[in-house]
């Protein structure tokens, strides 16, 4: 599965990472990571992340 | 066909309706909604929704497709509720009968009393985030009445637009009543770093429009003139529907640990409106206006209902979500975990609280909750450090059933 995050939207937040934490993550700085390419076994838990974005800044592609 | 009743529109009534759809409920849906707009994310409406043109369609919720099965009325309000009868009375004087409720609405922004102001911002709903984003214009000066979350953030994007600002608060620190003196006091050294006036301790006894403006006067004596005025002195539960069933309103209503309303069968409530005991902590119940408790008690009331109403026994295992919260003022991250109003100790535990600091708040020698000021690596061990320990052990709770 792909996904997306708008980076004009994304806060870093943090609450992907608290979802889905091993596409998620957060740098050094607070900055977001994530993989854009991710596992579909990761689904259930990238759509949770999704729907707890603050900014509405996640997007699964496929 | 049977049918659940959804009193709110907004994230907890969106996510309980997934999450009823998606634990198996094949009855209908009707989703009473006091706004015209589609559910939306309210956060930035104090940050950066402010400082452009709002608009609708970033905010509006990515919704999951079982959402668009529900029967959405949108501009209608519940009035009145027969628990008994299982019926709602509706503002446009229909009458719903339901086999399931669930108590969605939420709280309204608090207003000061018309013969002290009779207009003045608010800011809890787009269309208030519509009507004041316009305002903040460089060079004007803006009053901000209360200096809660919403009176602080609205404060600090207010001078980063260019705005002059003065906050007026009845507490003797911002923010007091949620992260305490300490904390308070550093929040406050910064918003007066980027210019912010704090008239603390005071309360505003009138404010009468003048020229295009309006002057606000203080107990204290002081009148400030402004362009515009922010109304940001907190909210009040929506229960006024629910009065005549002998539930327990005093803040909110009152829960079981299954999210039942009264401990009532086939009737539950999530989201700010839900006062409900959690076990991390002690048995008391108590609502939490977090981002993420909507969705969490969203999905533990739609498992509820759906077990009430097939006459099945409700999950044993006790439900004790964490509570969460951030603020962003300025280049500072505000967040928290746990919960910070029952501490009987406060202790910076890393840092500075005037650069990055980590906060932790103790009762009886135990950390119950943590303020972050910055740090964002350090909030995700913190995080994950409260959850476990204070995650209590695995034993089904009583009175599941």
């Amino acid at each position: 599965m792909k996904v997306h995050v708008d980076m004009d939207l994304c806060q870093h937040y943090g609450q992907c990472v608290f979802t889905a934490p091993e596409v998620f993550d957060l740098d050094d700085n607070g900055e977001l990571v994530y993989h854009a390419e991710a596992p579909d076994s990761q689904r259930s838990y990238v759509e949770a992340a999704v729907m707890a974005c603050p900014v509405q800044a996640i997007r699964i592609v496929d | 066909m049977p049918r659940i009743a959804v009193v709110g529109g907004s994230l907890g009534g969106l996510r309980v309706t997934e999450a009823l759809f998606s634990s198996g409920w094949e009855g209908e849906i009707v989703v009473i909604s006091e706004e015209t707009h589609p559910p939306y994310t309210r956060p930035p409406l104090s940050k950066a929704a402010l400082t452009a043109a709002p608009d609708l369609t970033v905010l509006a919720f990515q919704q999951r497709p079982e959402a668009a099965r529900a029967d959405w009325r949108f501009g209608v309000r519940a009035e009145g509720c027969d628990l008994e009868q299982r019926t709602l009375s509706l503002s446009d004087g229909s009458t719903l009968r339901f086999d399931g409720l669930v108590a969605a609405t939420g709280v309204a922004a608090r207003r000061l009393p018309e013969r002290i102001a009779r207009s003045g911002c608010a800011v809890r709903t787009y269309d208030d985030c519509v009507a004041l984003q316009p305002r903040l214009r460089p060079g004007a000066t803006i009053v901000v009445i209360g200096a809660g979350f919403i009176g602080c953030e609205v404060a600090a994007t207010a001078v980063k637009l260019g705005c002059s600002v003065h906050v007026v608060a009845i507490d003797d620190v911002p923010l007091k009543t949620p992260l305490g003196d300490t904390v308070g006091a550093a929040v406050q050294r910064r918003h007066e770093a980027h210019g912010v006036r704090f008239h603390l301790g005071t309360q505003v006894e009138r404010i009468t429009d003048e020229g295009g403006g309006h002057l606000v006067a203080l107990a204290d004596g002081t009148t400030l003139r402004c362009d515009t005025y922010v109304q940001a002195i907190g909210s009040d539960p929506c229960v006024s529907w629910l009065e005549g069933n002998g539930l327990d309103l005093a803040d909110g209503v009152a829960c079981d640990n299954w999210m039942r309303m009264g401990g009532i069968p086939g009737a539950v409530a999530v989201g700010d409106v839900a006062r409900f005991p959690n076990p991390m902590f002690d048995d008391v119940p108590r609502r939490v206006e977090h981002w993420q408790m909507p969705a969490d008690t969203a999905r533990r009331a739609a498992a509820t209902l759906v077990s009430d109403l097939a006459g099945e026994p409700a999950d044993p295992r006790p439900f004790h979500p964490l509570p969460s919260f951030w603020s962003d003022q300025y280049d500072v991250r505000i967040q928290s975990f746990g919960n910070l109003a029952i501490a009987d100790r406060i202790e910076v535990i890393e840092g500075d609280l005037d650069t990055e600091a980590a906060v932790g708040y103790f009762r009886d020698g135990r950390m119950v909750g943590a303020v972050l000021l910055g740090l964002p690596k350090k909030a995700l061990l913190l995080r994950r450090q409260m959850l476990q320990e204070l995650t209590p052990p695995a034993t089904p709770a009583e009175g599941a059933a």
